[in-house]
């Protein structure tokens, strides 16, 4: 074993937390699906959830033991493998859910760009560690600009919109922390607001419909809002209390639109009312704030911008999916890390989480 | 040793940048808190603060409330024998929970069920009282198809139901289509009246017993309360009531009777009308042309509708309580009744008919004008032959207010009472009325024609069918009615001297028995008597102008009954254009009366039906639960009692 990386510094307390929200996520998977006749797809959704999060920490473990700076020092050739890996997708991947973004793996699909979404992560750890300032410079942002537009392009082409945006927040947070100047901050926010128009044209008319709705959301109540509404429904008549899991009428009468995976948390708000969700909510914040914790301890910049991409990926997964439940945010298909179902999220969560903990038990070295 | 092994690789970009930017790091922290407490406050909104609203909702998206109908009570004749019944049907029922799915669903709903959006808007319009969970139907009758179309849509287009319901079936063919009347969807009239009783989309009773009766018939609808899942399956039951059937009734309609008059009126225009005076009991009742109830016992389209109504030949005319026509000569029993009653004349009154009368200046013909006359007659060879120019006398002499006083008191020119709407009262001429609708004053010309049952005097044949049995049983007249548990029914009494009563049935009773204008429908061993009658329509001179349109031909009376005295059946029969009473209407109040007895003397033998063989009625008598009546079209016409013109009878009338 090498030095430093002895098991009292893993970080217990965030998988524990991590542990203890899977856990939630499997019970309301197992709530979800509980009615589903034998024979449909979502039979027995809580096992195969469970064999993923084992899995997930098993990678996580691995990961754990693989010096960060390796990983690092191998960024390019894994950004050129994660780009490699989109175009094949385009070209040979398998359609769901209107976008071509998986690929068929052994007898199961895996979505590519969760993976990629990692690899960018490292890439831009590395990018930021070597731009070495405070004072970040256009022409820096402008590097890490391209860095992440490439794979965001190829991920638009699957069409898959929500993933791409997913990646923004890794190059924002890098940003924020090499000292990106407010002025630059400023400019780019009024630049993005007037190019918000002209990307209107680009959007997909389902895209188009989607944003309608979440700024009108009484006009649509049969397509995009249909589903909203119902989640709202589900997450308002929970109440203080909740219905109770296994319980909740929205929830076990199909209401809530894909009940198991990115709208899991209405089901469990419905269910488990508002305490529930005050757990969930604080679970997450919680791990979210002991993975800043874990960056402020890093040992060096490297690190602490490895954990907070992970810190803002998630974060942002989080804060989209819990906005989306209550129609703060619009529709997009974007789950909710550790409890919805779903193997690629899954694993790309606590692959990202070994990173962290590679991370930390880095820390005490030199 | 490794570490630095590591650090050699590691190439210059690592450095030892240590220095982390604390600062912007813990404003993250914070960041993620603020985000946090914003969703919780979000989740406290809706959780809290608006629980009980999307407790409502959410309620409202499982819990679906779907009525159970009441099957309407089966109509039965006397014999208990099913005349109407009821058959399972699926009525569409609309969802209007979700006015935005309503939206955009509703095109598509009218063109997979094939009817157009404004009828749905219609429907919708009628129905805006309704609680919006409360389903509304908007077809009333869903096809193969429809039902298909529903099952394979209920995911993406939840906004139909199927309800069970129940189905009027009416014998085919219109048998007894007018006494019976139909349902149909309810009038926004009716349901204001019904106060909260009736929804649009029940099915009431429109015309004839049906309405009549519809209380009694209607039921009460039950309820089922259900949860259903997002596709509408029905996943759970929270509350089921009952729904109450409607009660049988049970009509004084003698269906075998039915069967004959049917049988011996198809083809024909004009009604009949068959009582058991005794008891005021309807043993039945034909209106011809009759319409198919079947039809409209749902939806029907307005073309077809509009058609029925305007037809010259009013097939929804029940002429039996509703044709006001001149009563011809069959009015001549009222004549000889008040002519007696009254004692304004002496019962040996005899006139000199030469074949015509001259009153006012004016020549009134007797029927038998161009082939002499009848030469001396008294009242009761007037009436066997049915002699005008005795009549226009007597009308002479007794005035038009006392003849109308004697008609009104026997039943003429108001309503009989019977239990079913829209009767009509008919109408008795007096000088007061002349004066009030007319304001002119009383022509002592027209009293002529009053007399033999012309002029302004109209009657309905239940009127006929009621006075003559009435007088027939010494003046007591019964209220008829078709229920056959009627209660209070009333009873009116007009004292008519016995001998009276006996020297009119006596004259009666010569119509048909001593070569009188009836004689050609003579029953043996059965006292059957009657008068008959043949009523103008225009007068002879304008009757040559039309030339021999079939349209203002003159209409056949005939009123019979049996025995003479204290009769237990009176058959009144219209033919409208029938030309002569004798030819005509008699043999159908002949058949009906011996069916009667056949019917009775076999009773008695405890073996009878009626001898259906004769009438070509292929179905067994006994009908089966539910199965239609037989239709005139099963009693052929062809072997209906034939009405020949009677060669020897030629003078008959």
């Amino acid at each position: 074993m090498r030095e430093g990386t002895r098991l009292r510094d893993f970080d217990w307390a965030l998988l524990l937390i991590v542990l203890a929200i899977c856990s939630l996520g499997i019970v309301e998977i197992y709530s979800a699906t509980q009615s589903a006749p034998p024979s449909s797809r979502l039979a027995g959704l809580h096992w195969k959830q469970l064999w993923w999060v084992l899995i997930g920490v098993a990678c996580m473990l691995v990961l754990s033991r693989i010096d960060y700076h390796r990983v690092l020092d191998q960024s390019p050739l894994l950004y050129l493998v994660g780009l490699a890996g989109l175009v094949l997708v385009l070209l040979i991947g398998e359609s769901k859910y209107g976008s071509k973004s998986w690929i068929a793996i052994g007898g199961r699909t895996l979505q590519v760009s969760e993976m990629v979404k990692l690899i960018i992560i490292v890439v831009l750890a590395r990018f930021y560690s070597e731009v070495r300032t405070d004072r970040l410079s256009l022409l820096d942002m402008g590097k890490a600009g391209v860095l992440v537009g490439l794979p965001v392009g190829l991920i638009l082409l699957q069409p898959d919109f929500g993933t791409a945006v997913m990646f923004l927040p890794i190059a924002a947070m890098g940003a924020f922390l090499s000292g990106i100047q407010w002025k630059h901050m400023v400019a780019f926010a009024l630049i993005a607001a007037l190019l918000l128009p002209v990307g209107w044209y680009f959007l997909k008319p389902y895209q188009k419909e989607r944003i309608n709705t979440f700024l009108r959301p009484e006009e649509n109540l049969r397509g995009a809002g249909y589903q909203t509404q119902q989640a709202k429904i589900a997450v308002g008549s929970g109440g203080f209390w909740g219905k109770g899991i296994g319980k909740g009428t929205q929830n076990q009468g199909g209401f809530i639109p894909v009940r198991w995976s990115d709208f899991i948390l209405a089901a469990l708000a419905e269910e488990t009312g508002f305490i529930g969700v005050l757990v969930t909510l604080l679970l997450y914040m919680f791990l979210l704030l002991r993975l800043v914790q874990n960056a402020q301890r890093a040992n060096d910049r490297s690190g602490m911008y490895i954990v907070m991409g992970v810190a803002a990926v998630l974060g942002v997964h989080v804060f989209v999916n819990v906005g989306m439940m209550i129609g703060y945010v619009p529709v997009t298909g974007i789950p909710l890390p550790l409890m919805s179902y779903g193997g690629s999220s899954t694993l790309f969560v606590f692959m990202a989480l070994g990173l962290v903990m590679n991370v930390r038990m880095k820390r005490f070295v030199n | 040793m490794a570490l630095v092994r590591a650090e050699t690789k590691l190439s210059s970009w690592i450095g030892n940048d240590q220095k982390l930017p604390q600062g912007r790091l813990a404003a993250t922290s914070y960041l993620i808190a603020a985000c946090t407490l914003f969703l919780l406050i979000g989740f406290w909104k809706l959780q809290i603060i608006q629980s009980d609203h999307y407790g409502q909702l959410a309620e409202r998206n499982r819990i679906r409330s779907i009525p159970i109908i009441a099957p309407r009570g089966q109509i039965l004749d006397r014999e208990k024998r099913v005349l109407v019944d009821n058959y399972p049907s699926f009525s569409v029922l609309l969802l209007r929970e979700d006015p935005k799915l309503l939206a955009e669903g509703l095109p598509l709903v009218a063109e997979g069920l094939g009817i157009s959006l404004e009828e749905i808007q219609q429907q919708m319009d009628a129905s805006k009282n309704i609680p919006k969970f409360q389903p509304i139907p908007i077809k009333p009758e869903a096809s193969q198809a429809d039902i298909a179309f529903i099952e394979s849509h209920r995911a993406d287009l939840p906004l139909l139901e199927l309800l069970m319901v129940h189905r009027r079936r009416y014998p085919r063919d219109g048998f007894l289509a007018h006494a019976i009347g139909y349902v149909g969807e309810v009038s926004e009239k009716q349901i204001e009246a019904s106060g909260d009783k009736l929804r649009p989309g029940d099915f009431v009773g429109k015309s004839g017993l049906e309405r009549q009766y519809n209380e009694t018939l209607m039921g009460t609808d039950g309820m089922r309360r259900v949860v259903v899942n997002s596709v509408g399956k029905e996943v759970e039951r929270l509350e089921h009531v009952e729904a109450q059937p409607g009660k049988k009734i049970q009509l004084t309609i003698d269906y075998d009777l039915q069967v004959v008059a049917e049988a011996a009126m198809a083809g024909q225009k004009g009604a009949v009308v068959a009582l058991d005076p005794r008891t005021g009991e309807v043993l039945a009742m034909v209106s011809k042309p009759a319409p198919d109830p079947n039809a409209f016992a749902i939806r029907i389209p307005a073309q077809e509708w509009k058609q029925l109504n305007e037809d010259p030949d009013k097939p929804m005319l029940n002429r039996a309580i509703q044709a006001q026509l001149a009563p011809g000569s069959v009015f001549k029993i009222v004549m000889s009744t008040a002519m007696l009653e009254s004692k304004a004349i002496p019962e040996d009154f005899s006139v000199y008919c030469p074949g015509y009368a001259d009153f006012y200046g004016r020549v009134f013909k007797c029927w038998v004008f161009g082939k002499g006359g009848h030469g001396q007659v008294k009242l009761h060879d007037a009436i066997v032959h049915s002699c005008d120019v005795f009549f226009y006398n007597v009308g002479k002499r007794l005035g038009i207010d006392r003849i109308s006083y004697y008609a009104y008191q026997l039943g003429l020119g108001r309503r009989t009472g019977i239990d079913l709407p829209g009767e009509m009262e008919g109408l008795v001429p007096s000088e007061e009325w002349k004066k009030r609708v007319f304001k002119q004053p009383w022509y002592p010309g027209e009293t002529i024609s009053v007399a033999v049952g012309q002029g302004a005097t109209i009657t309905t044949p239940l009127q006929l069918a009621r006075t003559i049995g009435g007088i027939a049983l010494g003046g007591v007249f019964k209220q008829p009615h078709l229920l056959m548990e009627a209660k209070a029914v009333k009873e009116e009494t007009f004292a008519i001297n016995e001998h009276t009563t006996e020297m009119v049935t006596q004259a009666m009773f010569g119509v048909v028995n001593e070569g009188g204008t009836a004689a050609g429908s003579r029953l043996e061993g059965i006292e059957f008597c009657g008068k008959t009658g043949t009523a103008q329509l225009i007068s002879g001179e304008g009757l040559k102008k039309a030339g021999k349109q079939k349209q203002f031909s003159d209409n056949a009376w005939f009123v019979g009954y049996a025995p003479r005295r204290n009769p237990e059946i009176v058959v009144a029969v219209l033919v409208e254009h029938g030309l002569h009473g004798s030819s005509a209407a008699a043999p159908v109040a002949r058949d009906i009366i011996k069916a009667y007895y056949d019917k009775k003397s076999a009773r008695d033998k405890q073996q009878y039906t009626v001898d259906y063989k004769r009438y070509e009625v292929s179905d067994s008598p006994e009908l089966a639960q539910g199965a239609p009546g037989p239709s005139p079209a099963e009693v052929t016409p062809k072997a209906a009692p034939p009405a020949p013109q009677r060669k020897g009878a030629s003078a008959q009338r």
